[in-house]
């Protein structure tokens, strides 16, 4: 049984203008990453892979090209929907963690749900729940500057989680962490996947991309799928270019 | 969808950064405070005034004859000028200024000679004694009714009924006393002032006729003021540069006419002093939105458009106008509650007017210094948001 495809990249291209020179940071690339896949795409530093964590986020509209995002076209959208968009489709997690640092743990784990419009308790009561699930329900009232690093990823992951995404898209997660509190966070993410999440890690590490089920490199702007086969994916279905 | 959210994001907002808030808020405070105190102490100043002049009289109507044209006006001829009905009462109103003595104290005194009539028209007060009476008009006695002011004056705490004064070098017994009046402005016009019958003073005026009446109204003041008109046209053969005539509510209404301008001009100053509050805040919006630059960065991220960024900002800086105006309004009560208790005889208060012109023009403000900023914090783009380092 093949799953739903979460997102479908055709011959996507983005190019920049720096300095009168034109630089290509994505060049024709196609990839699908389908519903319950843990994804990571990796690539070394101007690989463009920043670039394709955008455009897959919604942060970022491709010059040219197809990109669906569960089915939507996601070129035609202006960009108060994509806002719409990145708010209940994606969660994103960063390698700053990029918390609010005048809030709680727990307002931030709720803010995407302020930005879907829940209700005051019911905002509390998932976000408590998005908590607990990544062991943090003790710290809800901490502020991120009272939390370590570790933690504050998991805060990160935790609001990423809140609004109930297709798709977890995690840059560089384990960045700013040392390599046990990464391992942790691997661990967690790992977790996520089992429990059924979508999940697209990028990175530029070996090691990190070594846990993920699929590996997709990303180099010069073109994308070259390099998975082993597992979870039923055939190389042919990844689209390589 | 999410206001309330909103207002409760901006109030943390100005509640962490709170020597800052105050700061920016202090043109507003400042701005709302010019306004509402320059503004309520004119109304209550010239409303004091007003009060006063109404005081004196609002129906009383003041002659001074300029041209006899050879018809001069005698005691005998006040009862013609009663004829008509919407005129209630005359009196004759001449002063002279003379000396007055008892025993060592001499005060120049306001000497003005007047008939019974005069208690009622100027709504006179006795303290003590008798006024004058028709036959003290009448067989010219030496009787004076003393003012509060001129009394003391004269006799310091003694009583002065049944006494001798000596005015312009005649004896004259007081035969009453006047009630002490709180009218400044009639305290302040009339000086130490001393009734005596007209006759009286006309002799020692040596001038035979009367040159000044005041009127009471029957009814309307204007009516009554047309009526005097009319009678005194006929009298003088229809020359109306012949007399003048002085109504008392037009005073009054004049007043109110220098206090709307009056308001109006310094309240238009105090509007600019707001407008630069505006600035003030619209200045450190600017400042914020740079420093939240990553912040705006996480929350597009998240899923903010570019109405919640929008919104969130701009009811930021309406919350800091709102609270500068409120903190302005305490503040002015306060100040205006200590200049009631200075000048004892006047009241300032804050009219509902002023205090909704004042919290509407700081809603404007608010809204108008904070659209630009809040524009663009919301249009930033959330990638180099998100990649800016503060």
């Amino acid at each position: 049984m093949t799953a739903r495809p979460v997102i479908e990249m055709r011959d996507i291209s983005r190019v920049y203008h720096v300095g009168g020179e034109e630089v290509r940071a994505l060049d024709h690339a196609s990839l699908t990453i389908r519903e319950g896949e843990f994804v990571a795409i990796i690539g070394p530093s101007g690989s463009g892979k920043s670039t394709m964590m955008n455009i897959i986020g919604c942060l970022d509209s491709a010059d040219s090209g197809e990109y669906l995002l569960d089915g939507q076209h996601i070129e035609k959208y202006s960009n108060e929907e994509l806002a719409k968009i990145r708010n209940r489709k994606i969660g994103f997690v960063f390698q700053s963690f990029n918390l609010l640092s005048k809030m709680t743990a727990l307002e931030n784990v709720a803010l995407p749900l302020v930005y879907q419009g829940v209700s005051g308790s019911e905002r509390k009561r998932r976000a408590m729940e998005a908590l607990e699930r990544v062991g943090l329900a003790d710290r809800a009232k901490h502020k991120p500057s009272e939390l370590s690093g570790g933690q504050q990823q998991r805060v990160a992951v935790a609001r990423a989680l809140a609004g109930s995404p297709s798709l977890i898209l995690a840059d560089e997660p384990t960045g700013n962490l040392d390599s046990k509190t990464g391992a942790d966070i691997m661990n967690l993410f790992c977790d996520l996947h089992k429990s059924g999440k979508t999940i697209v890690l990028i990175t530029h590490s070996e090691a990190v991309a070594a846990q993920a089920e699929r590996r997709i490199c990303i180099l010069d702007g073109h994308v070259e799928d390099r998975s082993d086969g597992k979870g039923g994916i055939s190389a042919k279905e990844a689209d390589i270019v | 969808m999410m206001l309330g959210q909103s207002i409760k994001m901006a109030f943390e907002s100005v509640r962490s950064n709170k020597l800052r808030s105050f700061l920016t808020m202090l043109g507003i405070i400042i701005g709302v405070m010019a306004l509402v105190v320059l503004v309520s102490l004119v109304n209550g100043a010239t409303g004091s005034i007003t009060d006063q002049v109404t005081a004196l009289g609002s129906d009383l109507i003041n002659v001074v004859v300029k041209d006899d044209k050879g018809r001069p006006i005698r005691t005998e001829d006040l009862v013609s000028l009663m004829a008509p009905e919407e005129i209630r009462e005359v009196s004759p109103a001449g002063s002279v200024s003379v000396p007055a003595k008892v025993g060592s104290s001499e005060i120049t005194a306001t000497v003005y000679g007047v008939t019974p009539a005069y208690y009622n028209i100027q709504g006179q007060t006795l303290e003590d004694g008798r006024y004058l009476k028709t036959a003290d008009v009448a067989n010219r006695t030496y009787a004076a009714v003393l003012s509060h002011d001129a009394a003391e004056q004269l006799f310091d705490e003694a009583d002065p009924i049944g006494k001798t004064v000596t005015i312009d070098g005649r004896g004259f017994e007081v035969v009453g006393l006047l009630e002490k009046t709180d009218n400044m402005l009639q305290s302040m016009m009339s000086g130490y002032a001393i009734f005596i019958p007209a006759t009286v003073e006309l002799r020692m005026a040596k001038h035979p006729y009367i040159t000044q009446l005041c009127f009471s109204a029957t009814g309307s003041t204007d009516a009554a003021e047309k009526a005097v008109n009319t009678l005194l046209l006929d009298r003088f053969q229809q020359d109306d540069d012949a007399f003048s005539i002085i109504n008392m509510s037009s005073i009054a209404s004049a007043m109110d006419e220098i206090n709307g301008t009056l308001s109006l001009l310094l309240g238009s100053i105090a509007a600019i002093s707001l407008l630069v509050g505006g600035i003030g805040i619209m200045n450190i919006m600017l400042v914020s939105v740079t420093e939240r630059t990553r912040e705006i960065g996480i929350r597009k991220a998240i899923g903010a458009g570019y109405r919640s960024i929008m919104s969130q900002f701009l009811i930021e800086a309406l919350l800091l106008s709102l609270c500068g105006c409120f903190i302005g309004l305490v503040l002015s009560g306060g100040i205006l509650a200590v200049a009631t208790s200075i000048a004892d005889n006047i009241v300032f208060k804050m009219e509902a007017g002023v205090v909704l012109v004042s919290v509407g023009f700081s809603t404007f403000i608010g809204l108008i210094f904070g659209l630009y900023p809040a524009n663009k914090a919301a249009r930033k783009n959330a990638i180099e948001a998100l990649r800016y380092e503060g």
